[in-house]
């Protein structure tokens, strides 16, 4: 932890995710880079609040319907747009949010699981998410009406500018006084409620933020991708975002980041091709190997190995 | 096309009758599931992909070892059960002792190797199964037609979920179940081996889905995501009954059949979504479910 | 250091796009498979339209102006996200000149938006919606086989005049079904007939059974199906066993020939229907059908012929225009009349679409069936112009 924690090797990083997209295809890059916020978002709830939402693909595909849509029929700009796109799952969240934190463990996953499953059946019904065929042709407009993001290469900046921000937000979120108190209940709530904390409310706060987050990821991978459909929202999305955070190792900073890294890599490198069946397989064996053996994923794994060995 | 206050009492009953159908499925998986939370505490989130190979064994019987029907309807569910057994044997029990959320996601995993497995070894699109001879054709009900076989299904599944039940409710065999689902360390003081019953409770749930594949199999086509698709809903099935309460499970499975079928005459859009509607209402007012015990 | 190093990629990625290759770009030509490949349409196009458009390569002699011709496929599931996704990679990192395949019109509109803006023809081979040439048409849109118009007009229109005026429709729920439904209702309204129900259904549904209640309860005497592949299949299935086929006759909107083999000959015997090419029509079609099959094993659907027709003008224009630039060879491929087994008295409009003979088919019972690919007995050949739309004014490319 300590090293992740180094000035030096977050330059390296950042250093490293400025020239990668010379080397490798930049629409795949920001496809990790959209999911590994999403995976972190769900993170904080999962990792830092201990409580497994499986409906988070409802948040994801809020934010890029209402963006996609926005930017299709309003004419606005694309940081208008992903604004726009993060408020509304933020309400999202607060709605499912309001709902859902009393309940526990297995419950609110259930719940949210329901919730979803509704929210599945608006975007399926509702005009304006053109049902099967999804938002095509989302235009990515230009970023403050000046820089052009048609180009793979700006589009990957930008996505990298967001994806940081996002990253940071949570990162401070869970550095703060509010974040402590989050791992209190985390580890004992009975504990929290008699030091005299509103848990609900902090559950609920939590949420949101977790909500808010996802909406962001899922507004600019609809600009990635100029396409937002019901694969987004479907609940094969809210499992996907499951195993990111446990490969990459729950309850660490970095661990969303890897985790969607392998993911989608594994998912680019078999998708197509004649390898294209074993994609299932594969994702099913890590995830049962992760669960024996690895509980802490690989960040958490390597974070251990450090502690242990220097 | 007579109706009686705006309503088509023909087609209401036609889809009523197709809901009990999809309902004698629900029964059959939710109370698969039901029994296995009852007494161990955990969401097999591979019940699905087990359904799913119990439909492809009986297709595989057919197609290669000449098994008909009626065998593979003898045959397939203790072959599931089986599989269930070394799945729990081998890869729940290490864990058993973790928070319950670990034991849903590898189960989880396991179902998409299963589904993975035979997409590779069988590709995505459905294989057709025929109807055995004897159950072939129609019966003119008046208000429609309703194909013999789906008939059975009804029958056999009322017949073996209310067997089950009265199985877990009436003999000493369901009592020292029930004993377990209670206080597992206690009932193994009274030297009941209790790993050994939690096994076989485990392969009796995943056989009863083996068990439900085989009906499916002639009226679904058999398919690597068939089961994927009902799970979620049979998910919901029981959590709306109450986790762990196996009349609950039956009753909802059920009863959350005919609901669909209900909309599907009303607003057929929301078919699909209906139960879940309900999910939520009901976890909302009463979070243990509609026949469960608050924790 | 970061603006150093943002601007100079930038200024070099531009660098690369900007260059304008004359003659192969890449020095080859490279062509990408789209398709479902082992879903509800896996036997319509999928693995076959990848071995038509290789046949069609090496019929052609696997190079173009001493280039190699190379083929790529991928599966797109059916999805949209999927199959956009696949395009735009192909395009950007891949290198690849055009795209064909293309079944799902969802899938097909969301590549469209792709190779359109990338100025890459896309040869469809197996979707149906009209939006490719309408709504939707671009100038590097190929549409070559069938779409919903002709097969309304072919199939739906003398239903009508035949007395069948009670109409309900069971329709897969996206772009191509309620295209399909659509104009066969103006189809139906149009010759004095009505629709008096319908239901949408999701793609890959495997039980009909509520559907089809349905559409007993609605009294119609003519039930459309407007789907295709398994769906046709398993909605045909189900209205035999819960007797619907005995009370209304069943039309299937969209019928490949996979379809028809895939059913007991008694479930669809003498089902009327409309196809852009059938196996068994005359030596032309016997004698490349025959060889499809010793490469592929199986009988040729109509959307594999198209995808090897296409393949072929595709082929022949960037021969003829020296380039494998998507204006240049679109160019030269709607100023060539396309002529050989697949396309009969065809012209390839303007506006993407390649109107040619479409055949009103029946098919035949058991014991008609000389072998296994002889399903359709020919009842009239419709002449193109006759069932496809007319070109639409803001769609015609000719016109700058």
């Amino acid at each position: 932890m300590e090293m992740l924690k180094s000035n030096k090797f977050n330059i390296v990083l950042l250093a490293l995710a400025l020239v990668i997209p010379l080397a490798v295809y930049p629409v795949f890059l920001m496809k990790v880079l959209c999911f590994g916020l999403f995976a972190a978002a769900f993170n904080l709830m999962l990792g830092f609040v201990g409580m497994l939402s499986f409906g988070h693909a409802a948040f994801l595909a809020m934010g890029g319907y209402v963006t996609g849509y926005l930017m299709s029929n309003a004419g606005l700009t694309p940081e208008i747009g992903i604004l726009c796109g993060t408020f509304a799952s933020a309400v999202l969240g607060y709605l499912f949010g309001n709902l859902s934190v009393k309940r526990e463990g297995i419950y609110f996953a259930m719940v949210t699981l329901a919730l979803s499953q509704l929210l599945f059946f608006f975007f399926l019904q509702a005009p304006f998410t053109e049902g099967e065929n999804g938002l095509q042709g989302i235009p990515r407009g230009h970023l403050f009406g000046l820089i052009d993001l048609n180009h793979n290469l700006s589009m990957y900046y930008f996505v990298l500018a967001v994806f940081l921000l996002g990253f940071w937000l949570i990162y401070r979120t869970i550095h703060s006084p509010f974040g402590q108190v989050l791992k209190a209940i985390r580890e004992n709530e009975p504990r929290a409620i008699s030091l005299g904390y509103n848990v609900r409310q902090y559950k609920l706060m939590a949420f949101v933020i977790s909500a808010a987050l996802s909406g962001l990821a899922g507004s600019t991978k609809a600009l990635v991708f100029q396409l937002e459909s019901l694969t987004d929202a479907h609940w094969h999305m809210s499992g996907e975002v499951v195993l990111m955070t446990l490969v990459g190792g729950m309850g660490t900073i970095f661990g969303p980041l890897v985790g969607a890294a392998v993911v989608v890599g594994i998912e680019n490198f078999f998708s197509g091709g004649e390898l294209g069946t074993y994609i299932h397989i594969i994702m099913g064996l890590i995830f049962i190997v992760c669960v024996l053996a690895f509980r802490s994923g690989i960040v958490g794994e390597f974070n251990k190995f450090v502690k242990n060995n220097f | 096309m007579d109706t009686v206050f705006g309503i088509n009492p023909v087609a209401l009953f036609g889809q009523l009758l197709v809901g009990l159908i999809n309902g004698s499925f629900y029964a059959l998986l939710s109370l698969g599931l039901a029994i296995i939370f009852g007494l161990l505490r955990i969401i097999n989130f591979a019940q699905g992909a087990l359904y799913m190979m119990g439909a492809f064994f009986a297709w595989l019987g057919l197609e290669y070892l000449g098994i008909n029907y009626w065998w593979a309807l003898l045959i397939v569910p203790p072959v599931v059960g089986l599989i269930g057994i070394l799945i729990e044997r081998f890869l729940i029990r290490p864990i058993a002792h973790e928070d319950h959320l670990y034991s849903l996601l590898l189960t989880f995993g396991v179902a998409l190797v299963l589904q993975g497995v035979f997409n590779h070894l069988f590709g995505s699109s459905g294989k057709p199964y025929s109807i055995p001879e004897s159950l072939q054709g129609v019966v003119n009900l008046g208000f429609m037609y309703l194909p013999i076989y789906r008939g059975w299904i009804i029958v056999i599944s009322l017949l073996v979920c209310f067997g089950t039940w009265w199985a877990i409710e009436k003999t000493k065999l369901g009592a020292y179940l029930r004993a377990g689902t209670e206080n597992a360390r206690l009932l193994q003081a009274f030297g009941i081996n209790v790993p050994l019953m939690v096994t076989l409770t485990f392969g009796f749930g995943v056989a009863l889905a083996g068990l439900a594949g085989v009906l499916a199999a002639p009226i679904y086509s058999v398919s690597p995501d068939m089961g994927a698709n009902i799970l979620i809903v049979v998910f919901a099935i029981v959590v709306i009954g109450g986790m762990g309460s196996i009349g609950g499970a039956i009753l909802t499975g059920i009863g959350m059949g005919v609901i669909e079928g209900l909309t599907k005459y009303f607003y057929p859009e929301a078919s699909n979504t209906i139960i879940f509607m309900v999910m939520v209402v009901v976890l909302l007012i009463k979070p243990a479910g509609l026949f469960g015990k608050e924790a | 250091m970061k603006k150093v190093l943002l601007a100079s990629a930038i200024a070099l990625s531009l660098a690369l796009t900007n260059a304008q290759a004359e003659g192969i770009s890449d020095d080859k030509v490279k062509i990408g498979v789209l398709a479902d490949m082992g879903g509800t349409y896996a036997d319509v196009c999928g693995k076959g339209c990848v071995a038509a458009v290789e046949m069609a390569v090496a019929d052609f002699g696997g190079k173009v102006l001493d280039k190699t011709i190379e083929v790529v496929s991928a599966d797109d599931q059916n999805k949209p996200d999927v199959g956009s996704a696949i395009v735009r990679e192909w395009l950007d990192k891949d290198k690849v000149d055009a795209v064909g395949g293309i079944v799902a019109s969802s899938v097909g509109l969301a590549a469209a938006k792709v190779t359109n803006e990338a100025k890459k023809p896309l040869l469809i081979s197996t979707a149906g919606s009209t939006a490719f040439t309408t709504k939707q048409c671009s100038p590097y849109n190929a549409h070559w086989t069938y779409d919903v118009v002709a097969l309304a007009n072919g199939t739906v229109k003398p239903l009508v005049a035949a007395g069948k005026k009670k109409w309900f429709f069971i329709t897969a729920d996206y772009e191509f079904g309620h295209a399909l439904e659509k104009v066969s209702t103006g189809v139906i309204e149009k010759n004095g007939g009505q629709v008096v129900g319908s239901v949408k259904v999701p793609l890959g549904t495997t039980d009909y059974s509520s559907y089809i209640l349905q559409a007993q309860s609605s009294g119609a005497d003519a039930v459309a199906l407007a789907n295709a592949g398994k769906d046709f299949v398993n909605s045909l299935k189900g209205a035999s066993e819960f007797g619907l086929s005995k009370q209304a006759t069943m039309v299937g909107l969209l019928v490949f020939s996979s379809d028809v083999q895939a059913l007991d000959p008694a479930l669809i015997a003498d089902m009327r229907l409309t196809t852009g090419f059938y196996s068994e029509m005359d030596d032309k079609t016997k004698e490349w059908s025959k060889r499809f099959k010793e490469k592929f094993g199986k009988t040729p659907t109509m959307g594999q012929a198209g995808a090897y027709s296409s393949t072929m003008a595709y082929l022949n224009a960037v021969k003829e225009a020296g380039t494998d630039e998507g204006e240049a060879v679109m160019a030269k491929m709607k100023a060539t009349k396309p002529d050989d087994f697949f396309a009969r008295n065809a012209e390839f409009r303007a506006d993407g679409r390649m109107v040619h003979d479409m055949y009103q088919v029946r098919v035949k019972k058991a014991d008609e069936r000389a072998n296994e690919d002889d399903i359709f007995a020919l009842e009239q050949t419709l002449a193109g112009n006759d069932v496809y739309l007319p070109m639409d004014d803001a769609c015609n490319f000719s016109k700058k």
